[in-house]
């Protein structure tokens, strides 16, 4: 049974043509430890479904350790957007609720390589030396 | 969330992690996640709630400028 109804594939096709170029999903997952991990590799693919600039590669946490440290992925179901290379925007979890629509904005961004910020903070960031990890915490609402 | 993704394609020092809260219990024990969104920069900055995008930078860098306490 598929995840995404038939109006919520519509809409993932709409915004999905707002992608500028190839973006690929690299799921993590593991099929002991974790419920969700066959629900996001489903959910994931119904999303590739949805646009042809849409790849997925699908990765297993124990067994392909090296990519997993490469991407810094320790944990599971983990997305990893890619664009033109990878950014270092990854979901922890399966992107449900609000989350789905911060994955579909995470492509759309990653797809350019272009952030919609402000001029004031892409200034802040020239001045930026100090690598940062930011943790966004989240519920399915 | 979406402020922590652009943020990345914005700096290739900054990765941007959503995580869910209720999949990964001992992170959100570990950052004490009593609410959400709950925003953590490299273990020491934290703060609540949805902020807009000029504050959002300003806790963000903080992490930077090492002015912050424990997260």
């Amino acid at each position: 049974m598929a995840i995404l109804t038939a109006r919520d594939e519509a809409a993932v096709r709409g915004e999905l043509a707002k992608l500028a170029g190839p973006v690929k999903l690299v799921v993590f997952s593991a099929r002991l430890g974790s419920e969700t991990c066959a629900e996001t590799e489903q959910l994931v693919r119904e999303v590739a479904e949805c646009s042809d600039q849409v790849s997925v590669e699908l990765l297993n946490l124990h067994i392909d350790r090296d990519r997993a440290l490469g991407y810094g992925v320790e944990r599971v179901p983990a997305i990893v957007v890619e664009g033109a290379r990878d950014y270092g925007i990854r979901f922890f979890g399966m992107p449900a609720g609000y989350e789905f629509t911060n994955l579909i904005d995470a492509m759309i961004v990653a797809s350019a390589g272009v952030p919609q910020l402000g001029a004031a903070t892409l200034e802040r960031l020239t001045t930026l030396t100090t690598p940062l990890h930011i943790q966004v915490f989240a519920t399915p609402t | 969330m979406r402020l922590a993704h652009h943020l990345a394609v914005a700096s290739d020092l900054i990765r941007g992690d959503c995580v869910e809260a209720n999949e990964f219990p001992d992170l959100a024990q570990r950052y004490s996640v009593m609410a959400v969104p709950k925003t953590v920069v490299n273990d020491r900055i934290a703060f609540e709630g949805a902020l807009p995008e000029a504050q959002f930078v300003d806790q963000v860098l903080r992490a930077a400028d090492g002015n912050g306490g424990p997260a």
